[in-house]
């Protein structure tokens, strides 16, 4: 029995780091976003397109890191629209958001279907469990460089919000506009730039999931991680270095299902597949309050007006 | 996108005074122009997609209309699964009225369309049919209410972002749903498709007389219809727009806020509910994934696009269910992935949502103008 938690414990932890990845990339872009001032909510759409884009990139080039940029770049397209269509006044940056949910979708969907059989090269990864005998601890450990590039980026995010010119406009824009139009910013500039980066992040998000973990390009990839992806945002009270810990948690609660069907456990599967998101209402729930919004909200959201 | 209106200003050069029925069809012109104008600049420019790809738009206009409208086959299906879209679109309409964006329809259908199956089966050679049907519908519309209630629930209570809450209650729906259909309550005979055992021809609701489309539409007709006067005609509807025009107003009015989302969630949760009751019971006649058919998506855009009035959820409904009949025909003879429809309404949706920028930028719907000149 021991043995048998052992090996649940060491699948969790490698399915933590695996599974937390996509979540990372894409908290820490919708972090970015929501710091300046505005919502993308249609980041889950903009990782299901990073993960085809990425898939057929790598497909086509045999390089799965240009995968990544293209990716990337299709992210930031999607964040460039989101946001230029968010600058005309009166138009509402959730519904924007839902609708370039849907829009993402469909068009990975429709230019992925020839993309769905064949198969093609994908990231390799950092053995980094060299020191143990244990086969179950090494291929936990084999960590993708992707993983790292997320803490890289979320500790760069965290600097350069506190430290920076660039971080001190981003808040400023995200905490009041009239106080960043009396500063002579553009506000809508300043969010486009954020969303784009912002987009350029979840996309890479998708190819994490395409090129490393499930590892392969599918109709069924993606189902609501870029969703609670923000969702963890406000748990994570917009700072980026809790993003990433928020981010491991979910991955850890994600592993729960897989991992206990690796010891035989198959019972309740569908119950554990929805361990990630009962987690996310559950942390809503317990975060929020009715009567007053966040300290650490930026101002400008929509959420906290 | 500024033709349309220059159009309609021809026509309505006024010299003489209007009249008050004139003056209100200015302002009420502009609700009807500017959502008709984002559908045509939205399919003008799904038309350059498709001819960027070498496909011809006209041929798709052409199979939309064969596939959905042309003849009395095709639009008693595109009506059949109109069906549906009245009653997730209206789902997403009445929370809209009360300033919640809730669009948890897919799950409140499935979970809804679930529930009245696993109601039904224990019953079914028990108790007669109308009976049986009657109790899948109030299972199916008491689920579907205490799902999306849930989300009102929590938005009330604890502050929770209802369009994020409802969205995850989707997949944890579905995630339930397939937990019983490949478990408990799964039909071992089957051994294609996870799915709970048929419920029988017998127990099955019936086609409209005279027509191929079951009552789901009717009902979906006469929902959209009483909710439409509860949300204009009387004292809680009015109280639902006092709240979502301004909650703190409505607040210090001494309205109860926090049980008008509540119900307005639960009205709202019930209609989708019900959508799924009448797949199950009069399309699929058993609950497995085609549940999840993307109906509860489909019918945000139907919302929005009616601008969340119930009435006018009806038409659009049908033009999107035609949309959707048509999507296995398109996919066939014009060799099209199958999220063609799904790029379609995406692209719409989008310019939908720029097109709210334009509300009163154009003088000839403002009535006080009117009335000067």
């Amino acid at each position: 029995m021991n043995e048998a938690l052992l090996t649940v414990l060491i699948a969790m932890l490698g399915g933590a780091i695996r599974v937390s990845t996509p979540f990372m990339f894409v908290a820490l872009g919708e972090c970015l976003t929501e710091k300046s001032g505005r919502v993308n909510l249609g980041l889950e759409g903009t990782l299901v397109l990073g993960a085809m884009v990425a898939y057929a990139t790598s497909y086509h080039t045999g390089s799965p890191w240009a995968g990544v940029v293209a990716a990337g770049c299709a992210g930031a397209a999607l964040g460039g629209l989101h946001a230029s269509i968010c600058s005309l006044p009166r138009v509402n940056d959730v519904a924007v958001g839902i609708a370039m949910m849907l829009f993402g979708v469909g068009v990975a969907f429709f230019f992925g279907k020839p993309y769905i059989q064949p198969t093609a090269p994908r990231l390799g990864s950092i053995a980094l469990g060299g020191f143990s005998d244990n086969p179950a601890l090494r291929s936990a450990l084999d960590v993708n460089p992707l993983f790292f590039v997320g803490i890289a980026v979320a500790a760069l995010l965290a600097w350069g919000l506190a430290n920076t010119r660039w971080g001190l406009i981003v808040r400023t824009v995200g905490d009041s506009a009239p106080a960043a139009l009396a500063m002579g910013l553009s506000v809508n500039r300043v969010r486009l730039l954020s969303t784009l980066v912002g987009g350029f992040l979840a996309g890479i998000g998708g190819a994490f999931l395409s090129l490393s973990y499930p590892g392969s390009w599918n109709q069924g990839l993606s189902s609501g991680q870029g969703l609670m992806a923000v969702a963890l945002v406000i748990f994570a009270r917009w700072s980026p270095l809790r993003c990433v810990l928020a981010a491991l948690l979910f991955g850890g609660a994600g592993a729960i299902g897989p991992a206990l069907q690796s010891v035989g456990i198959t019972q309740g599967y569908y119950f554990f597949n929805a361990a990630p998101y009962i987690l996310t209402l559950l942390i809503m729930v317990a975060t929020s309050s009715a009567t007053r919004v966040s300290r650490d909200m930026p101002g400008e959201l929509t959420m906290a007006r | 996108m500024s033709g349309e209106p220059a159009v309609v200003g021809a026509m309505a050069e006024p010299s003489a005074p209007m009249g008050e029925w004139a003056r209100r069809l200015r302002a009420d012109a502009e609700y009807v122009v500017l959502p008709l104008a984002a559908l045509i600049v939205a399919f003008l420019a799904f038309g350059v997609f498709l001819s960027a790809l070498g496909k011809s738009p006209v041929d798709f206009i052409d199979y939309v209309w064969k596939g959905g409208f042309g003849s009395a086959f095709s639009f008693q299906n595109t009506l059949q699964r109109s069906a549906p879209l009245i009653l997730t679109a209206v789902a997403v309409a009445i929370p809209a009225r009360i300033g919640l964006i809730i669009i948890g329809g897919e799950g409140a259908l499935v979970l809804g369309g679930f529930a009245a199956a696993a109601a039904a089966l224990p019953l079914v050679g028990v108790l007669p049919p109308s009976l049986t049907l009657a109790i899948m519908f109030v299972v199916a519309a008491a689920v579907g209410a205490a799902w999306i209630g849930l989300a009102g629930l929590m938005r009330t209570l604890r502050g929770v972002n209802e369009t994020i809450s409802s969205l995850l209650l989707n997949y944890v729906g579905i995630a339930i749903m397939n937990f019983f259909v490949e478990g408990a309550l799964r039909d071992a005979t089957n051994p294609n498709k996870p799915s709970t055992k048929p419920i029988g021809d017998a127990y099955m609701v019936g086609k409209i007389p005279g027509t191929d489309v079951h009552w789901g539409f009717a009902v979906g007709i006469l929902l959209a219809v009483a909710l439409y006067i509860l949300m204009t005609r009387t004292t809680f509807g009015f109280a639902a727009r006092m709240t979502g025009g301004n909650p703190r107003a409505a607040l210090a009015q001494g309205l109860p806020v926090g049980r008008i989302m509540v119900i307005c969630t639960m009205i709202a949760g019930a209609c989708a509910g019900l959508a799924g009751f009448y797949e199950v019971a009069a399309i699929q006649g058993r609950a497995n994934a085609s549940l999840a058919a993307g109906y509860g998506f489909t019918g945000i855009l139907v919302s929005f696009l009616a601008r969340h009035n119930p009435l006018v959820i009806v038409p659009v409904a049908i033009l999107f269910g035609g949309l959707v009949a048509s999507g296995g025909l398109i996919q066939r003879r014009m060799d099209l992935p199958d999220a063609t429809v799904l790029v379609l309404q995406g692209l719409i949706f989008i310019v939908l949502l720029a097109s709210e920028t334009l509300y009163g930028r154009f003088p000839i719907f403002k009535p006080t103008e009117g009335a000067k000149a």
